[in-house]
This record gives C-alpha cells, sequence and structure tokens, in this order.
C-alpha cells in the first residue's frame, strides 16, 4: 500500500514549504515516523517524516522547491509497486491537449460575450474562483493565479484563462526561449537569465519575510494604534545590578532582564493591557506570557517565555538568552514562537534612543525599549547626570484606552525606579 | 452487415442461448401463444415447445419466484415483464431473493437469471407507465444492471446475461424495439461492465445509457456542426460501472454532461457524477451538468409529457452550459 508523501503544516501559520533538503534518497528504505526531509517553514527549519513504511520510491520535488501545504512531495511504496497512478497527476499534464478552449474562438463571438457581459458585472468581490483544473495547470506552470482574469461564470478562472496567460505575456514557455531572437533581446535575455545586473539585486522572498509583511501589514492597517512614551530612571537598577555582580559573576543580569520582568509584573496587575482582540470579543489572561522580539539574519521571530510574571529574575534572563540563540539557529519550536499575550521590542543595543514598535497582534500592545544612557536631568532644581531609558508603549485603541494605558506605565515606572519592589 | 431491428436482434439472443443450452427457457406474460406482447419471441412457442416457452397468469411476484426457484435448482430462467413498471410486484424476489440467495446460503444457490422487460416512458402511457427503474435496481448489491440503447448491444449483452451465474436486470425500451443497426450474422458476447465509446470528441464529454443514447448521438452531430466534438459514452452496465471509461473520458475533456432517462435525485447520474468529483477533481474546468426527468410523476398531456421528458434541445443547452458557451 503506497503511502503518498504531503507537505505538512508544520507551524500553526504555515501556508507554504520550502522543502531546503531530502534526507532520503529515492530508493531508500524508510520507517514510519523518520525523517526524510528537511521543511523550511514560516519560521523554523523542521523535519518532514514518513507516514508510512516502504521504500521512497520518488521524490516529486527538488530541493530549493517551494510548495502550498498539501501539495503530493513525494511517495513511499514497496519496491516493486506500481505508483504509476500516484505520479500520473503530477508528471501527465504537460502533454495534456490544449484544444478544450478552442470551440470557443471558433464559434460566433457573440455568445461568449452575452456569457461575459453580465456575469462580470455580477461578480462578488469575493475570493477568486477558478477550476481545479486550471488551479493544477497553473501551479504546474509556476503561474500565480491570483491576478488572471476568469473568462468563466462569475469570473471563474478556466483552462483557457491560463493558457493564454501562459502563452501570452506570463511566464515565458521553454520554446519561446530556444528561439533565436535579434541580438539586442538575446543579450537582454542573457543578462536577466544570469542575474547580473548593476543596480539592483533581485531576492525572493523567504518564507519568514512573507509572513512578516503578511502580519504586520494585517497590524498597521486596521488596528488604531496610539503611542504612549516614558522615560524611566535606571539609577536603582543600575545600582541593583552592581550589588548582584558584586555577589559573583552568576548573578549578572541585563538592563533587559529587569524590563521583562518588571513589564510582566506590571502585566500581572493589569489584566486589562494583557489581552487579545479577537475580532468579536476581548480575550483577558490571567497568565503572562511575554513575546520578546529577535532579530535574527533571516528577519523577525518572536520567542515566548511562559508564566514571565512567576519566574525570577535568573530564570527570565536565562530563558531569554536561550531563546535568542536558538531563534538566531532557527531552531526554535512552533510552540516556543506562539502564545504570547503581550510582547516586547529592544533596539537598545543599537543606540535607538526611542522608537514605536508594531503591534504583534492581536495583542492589544508592544513596548519598544530604546537605549540606556546617562542624561542631564534635574533633580530638585539641581542639574544631575542619571542614567535613563525611554520606553514607548504602542497600543491597540479598540481594546486599551489612553488612560489604561496610562496607569499600567505608572505601575511599570514605579516597579523598574524602585526594583525592590520587584521581590516584594 | 445486417440491419436489423433492437427487437429482433433480443429474440435472437433469446433463441441463440435456448439453442445453445437446453437449461434456458422464457417465462413471462402473452410470450407463448401470443407471441410475445412485443413480439420479442416471435414464434419461440413453435420451435421450443410449451415447456420451455411458458406463458403466466398476471402474477408478476409469483412467476418471478418461480423463476428465482427454478434457477436455485439448475435451469437458466429468462423472465420476461410487460414492463418493468409491472415489475414492481416482483420486487420482493427479485431484491430479497435473487439478488440475496448467494450471499445468504453461503455461497451454496446460485441463481443464474434475467429479468427482462421495457423500461422508461414511451408516449402518453401516464405516471404509473413511464418509469426508468435503473437507479432502483442499480442501488442493490447482488443484482447486475444492464440497459443497452443499440440492437448490437442488445444482443450481445442479453446473451452475457444469460450466461452469467448471477441474477441480470436487463432494461429494453418501447421506443426502443423498432430502432435498427448492424448486428452481424456470427455470433459474439459482450462482456457485461465494460462501456462503449460510442463518438470520440475531446471538448465535453456526455455520459449516457438505454434510450438516451440515441439523444446524446443526435446531439453530438448537432454540436459538430458549431465545432464542438463531443465524447458519447455509452455505459451499457449500470452495475457494476465502468469507471475507467467514465474517469478516461472526462480527463480528456474536463467537462461532462451526464444524461439520464429517471429522475434526477440519487439517479444514475448521481452516481456517475460522485466517481467523476472523486477521480477527475484535478482536471474538471467546471461543474458537471445533469439531464434528466423532471421531479414530477410524468405527466399524461403531450406538451406536458414532453416538457418533463429529457431530450435532444436540454442535453444540447447542457453542453453549451458546460462549456460555458451560454
Amino acid at each position: 500500500m503506497a503511502t503518498k508523501v504531503f507537505m505538512e503544516a508544520l507551524s500553526p501559520t504555515m501556508e507554504e514549504g520550502k522543502l531546503v533538503k531530502w534526507l532520503k534518497n529515492e530508493g531508500d528504505v524508510v520507517k514510519s515516523g523518520e525523517p526524510i526531509g528537511e521543511v523550511e517553514t514560516d519560521k523554523a527549519i523542521m523535519e518532514l517524516v514518513a507516514r508510512g513504511d516502504g521504500v521512497l520510491r520518488k521524490r516529486i520535488i527538488n530541493e530549493g522547491d517551494a510548495v502550498p501545504v498539501g501539495t503530493l512531495v513525494g511517495v513511499i511504496a514497496a519496491a516493486d509497486e506500481n505508483i504509476d497512478a500516484l505520479l500520473g497527476g503530477a508528471t501527465k499534464a504537460a502533454d495534456s491537449p490544449a484544444v478544450a478552449a478552442a470551440p470557443v474562438s471558433t464559434t460566433p463571438a457573440e455568445p461568449t460575450a452575452q456569457a461575459a457581459a453580465p456575469e462580470s458585472s455580477t461578480a462578488p468581490s469575493g475570493p477568486t474562483r477558478s477550476s481545479p483544473l486550471a488551479r493544477r495547470l497553473a501551479s504546474e506552470k509556476g503561474l500565480d493565479i491570483g491576478p488572471l482574469q476568469g473568462s468563466g461564470p462569475n469570473g471563474r478562472i478556466i483552462k483557457r484563462d491560463v493558457e493564454g496567460a501562459a502563452t501570452g505575456g506570463g511566464a515565458p514557455s521553454s520554446k519561446d526561449a530556444q528561439q533565436p531572437s535579434g541580438p539586442s533581446s538575446a543579450a537582454s535575455a542573457q543578462r536577466a537569465a544570469s542575474g547580473l545586473s548593476a543596480d539592483f539585486t533581485d531576492v525572493p522572498l523567504t518564507q519568514i519575510r512573507k509572513i512578516i509583511a503578511k502580519r504586520l501589514g494585517e497590524s498597521i492597517g486596521p488596528i488604531p494604534t496610539f503611542y504612549l512614551t516614558v522615560e524611566l530612571d535606571l539609577t536603582r537598577v543600575m545600582e541593583m545590578r552592581a550589588a548582584m555582580a558584586d555577589m559573583g559573576a552568576e548573578y549578572k543580569v541585563s538592563v533587559n532582564d529587569v524590563l521583562l520582568k518588571a513589564i510582566a509584573v506590571a502585566l500581572s496587575q493589569h489584566p486589562e493591557v494583557n489581552a487579545h482582540w479577537n475580532g468579536d470579543h476581548i480575550r483577558y489572561f490571567n497568565r503572562v506570557h511575554l513575546g520578546m522580539a529577535v532579530a535574527t539574519d533571516d528577519g523577525l521571530i518572536v520567542p515566548v517565555i511562559w508564566d514571565a510574571d512567576k519566574k525570577r529574575m535568573s530564570e527570565i534572563s536565562k530563558e531569554a538568552r536561550e531563546l535568542a540563540k536558538r531563534a538566531r539557529e532557527r531552531k526554535l519550536k512552533p510552540e516556543e514562537f506562539t502564545g504570547s499575550t503581550f510582547s516586547v521590542s529592544n533596539l537598545g543595543m543599537f543606540g535607538i534612543d526611542q522608537f514605536t514598535a508594531i503591534i504583534n497582534p492581536p495583542e492589544a500592545a508592544i513596548i519598544a525599549i530604546g537605549t540606556g544612557e546617562e542624561k542631564l536631568v534635574v533633580v530638585n532644581g539641581a542639574p544631575v547626570v542619571r542614567q535613563r531609558v525611554r520606553l514607548t508603549m504602542s497600543c491597540d485603541h479598540r481594546i486599551i484606552d489612553g488612560a489604561v494605558g496610562a496607569k499600567f506605565l505608572q505601575t511599570l515606572r514605579r516597579l523598574v525606579e524602585n526594583p525592590l519592589m520587584l521581590a516584594y | 452487415m445486417p440491419i436489423i431491428t433492437y427487437r429482433d436482434a433480443l429474440g435472437a439472443a433469446i433463441r441463440e442461448e435456448m439453442q445453445r443450452d437446453d437449461r434456458v427457457f422464457l417465462m413471462g406474460e402473452e410470450v407463448a401463444a401470443y407471441q410475445g406482447a412485443y413480439k420479442v419471441s416471435k414464434g419461440f412457442l413453435q420451435e421450443f415447445g410449451e415447456m420451455r416457452v411458458v406463458d403466466t397468469p398476471i402474477t408478476e411476484l409469483g412467476f418471478a419466484g418461480v423463476g428465482v426457484g427454478a434457477a436455485m435448482v439448475g435451469l437458466r430462467p429468462v423472465i420476461e415483464f410487460m414492463t418493468w413498471n409491472f415489475a414492481l410486484l416482483a420486487l420482493d424476489q427479485v431484491v430479497n431473493a435473487a439478488a440475496k440467495m448467494l450471499y445468504m446460503s453461503g455461497g451454496q444457490f446460485k441463481v443464474p437469471i434475467v429479468f427482462r422487460g421495457p423500461n422508461g416512458a414511451a408516449l402518453q402511457l401516464s405516471a404509473q407507465h413511464s418509469q426508468a427503474w435503473e437507479s432502483w435496481l442499480a442501488h442493490i448489491p447482488g443484482l447486475k444492471v444492464i440497459a443497452p440503447g443499440t440492437p448490437y448491444d442488445a444482443k450481445g449483452l442479453l446473451k452475457a446475461a444469460i450466461r452469467d451465474d448471477n441474477p441480470v436486470c436487463f432494461l429494453e425500451g418501447e421506443m426502443l424495439y423498432n430502432t435498427k443497426g448492424e448486428v452481424p450474422d456470427e455470433e459474439y458476447v459482450i462482456p457485461i461492465g465494460k462501456a462503449d465509446l460510442k463518438r470520440e470528441g475531446d471538448h465535453c464529454s456526455i455520459i449516457t445509457h438505454g434510450k438516451m443514447v440515441l439523444v446524446a448521438m443526435q446531439a453530438a452531430d448537432q454540436l459538430a456542426k458549431e465545432g464542438i466534438r463531443i465524447d458519447v459514452v455509452d455505459l451499457r452496465t449500470i452495475r457494476p460501472m465502468d469507471v475507467e471509461a467514465i474517469t478516461t473520458s472526462v480527463n480528456k475533456t474536463n467537462r461532462a454532461v451526464v444524461l439520464e432517462e429517471g429522475w434526477e435525485v440519487c439517479g444514475v447520474g448521481a452516481q456517475v457524477v460522485d466517481y467523476i468529483q472523486r477521480e477527475c477533481f484535478d482536471n474538471l474546468d467546471a461543474p458537471v451538468v445533469r439531464v434528466h426527468q423532471a421531479d414530477t410523476p410524468m405527466p399524461y398531456t403531450k406538451s406536458l409529457e414532453k416538457a418533463a421528458k429529457p431530450d435532444l434541445p436540454k442535453t444540447i443547452a447542457a453542453v453549451r452550459k458546460v462549456m460555458y458557451l451560454d
């Protein structure tokens, strides 16, 4: 009994996966549960495991190929089993006759035009409609079906539309590429093909970049955001850190660790800020799972410190360090970067004075931490130098009103400027 | 090749099988002295005598049951129903006895019997006598159901039905009896369960059976004038259905019309469409369209009867719809 190998949804938000590496060759014996490939999801590189015993008979996609979740990528079967039927749809499409659309053009144009006119005027602005055949052909030709104009009922994209796009201005067919052409176009084609260009570099979107665009686009668009900025005095935090470091190197904590702990404790006292916007309801959390934005070479990821308010500063410090390290190595498990109730972003290490972070939906707010630095401030009428840090909280006004956010920041200021309260 | 009627093709099939195997006999209302209600058994009484050509009273359940018993003890009866509308009365024997005997006797009793007669509507026979029963019969595990549309298929399949060791329901058509077609003199048998590609085309499939094969062929002729090439798949056997023939055609054309004489709900076409959606999903360029009788008892009034029946204009309209031409 053959087992089809599909691109699986390896993270909660994954819609497409890139096969980074096959771990098995065609002909290798595989056991159910054994990893057969590595897949780059929107967040991490995960293992694709066999769902049946047998021989990996066919690797349908190549390393580096990105395909939608649910796509057949391989076949596991007995060594002598006939798997042609399983592969039929995938491999035969190229020679399917391209004539079905022909009668439309040979018949008078009138009925076709009649068909198109009323349909398109009533076409709903919903999702793109397309026939299963059109979708299959488009995916085989590597065409994005979205921008195509459908000529079927309700604007449905059908076979002739895909074929029109493929032979028209869309993706060049291999036939076109082989045809001889004039010297200038040949030269430009060669330049394009080799990727040489002085003015720009084209880089395909990675999975993570696509998901960042999608998620943050969702955020800045529909979320009515306002910003609250505070400048906190770090004098006592610095004193506390110095005192702890004096006890021994193992007791060292960073300013960021202290701020994370303070934010988590403040959240536990202000559940009205520790919330999610769920469309038709707001969910307030009793637990505090703190997301911390981490920059990686590939882009942003937000690992989560679970129950941060209940963890000791040393635990937070250790966990934050480990999560950041594994995020940069792209080794995070899905449960380690999902489930945050509130997020924090820190660009202080880059010398950013203050900034506004984009809310990580559906969360109610995010705090952006700037750089901690010495500043001349006035205390009791006299200028003094103090260590200060600027925090900006971006708030979803659908959940948080200005005063609610301000009260939360008051609590936070009390904790940060009097860090002994964290031990209370 | 000789051209004969559907009626004579059926007669020839039964005669040849009765000559070939003396266990075969014909039984039903008016089959002997009257020479057959539709003259299928013309000359049979004279040729084979009253032991093998048996007139019965108007007792469908009774003679169907006699037939099942005869088959269980080794004979090979051909039971003629004057119409399948009357066979409703015999369905207990067909469904509960014939279809299940092999299974319930643990394989001890084969029931090699053929139930045959005209099926579906003729002209103005009204609601009770104008019904197409193939979906009812094909629903039953244990029955084979055949509905040929041409004299050639009628003869070859009836011979196969008589030779089959299982109960076979053989659905003919009053309006088909006088239709003519080529039938070779030499003997041939058509395997049960094999569809026939009656016409080849690559733009749209029409999948049909029985009397509607003729309508499909006319539709294909007419559409060809517009440059539309139709693949006409004649199922010939409803159960077991030739799924491969259906999927091969639809995978080629990407579009299908399913045409049948009976009603829409739970009809044969519903089963065909199910096979198509399961096996051809990624090759479909348009939803499949069905053509069938209107969902009403058959009207007696001529104009209403015409409106209720599936016909050539409805079939052509369905093809145009599937082709997105209208």
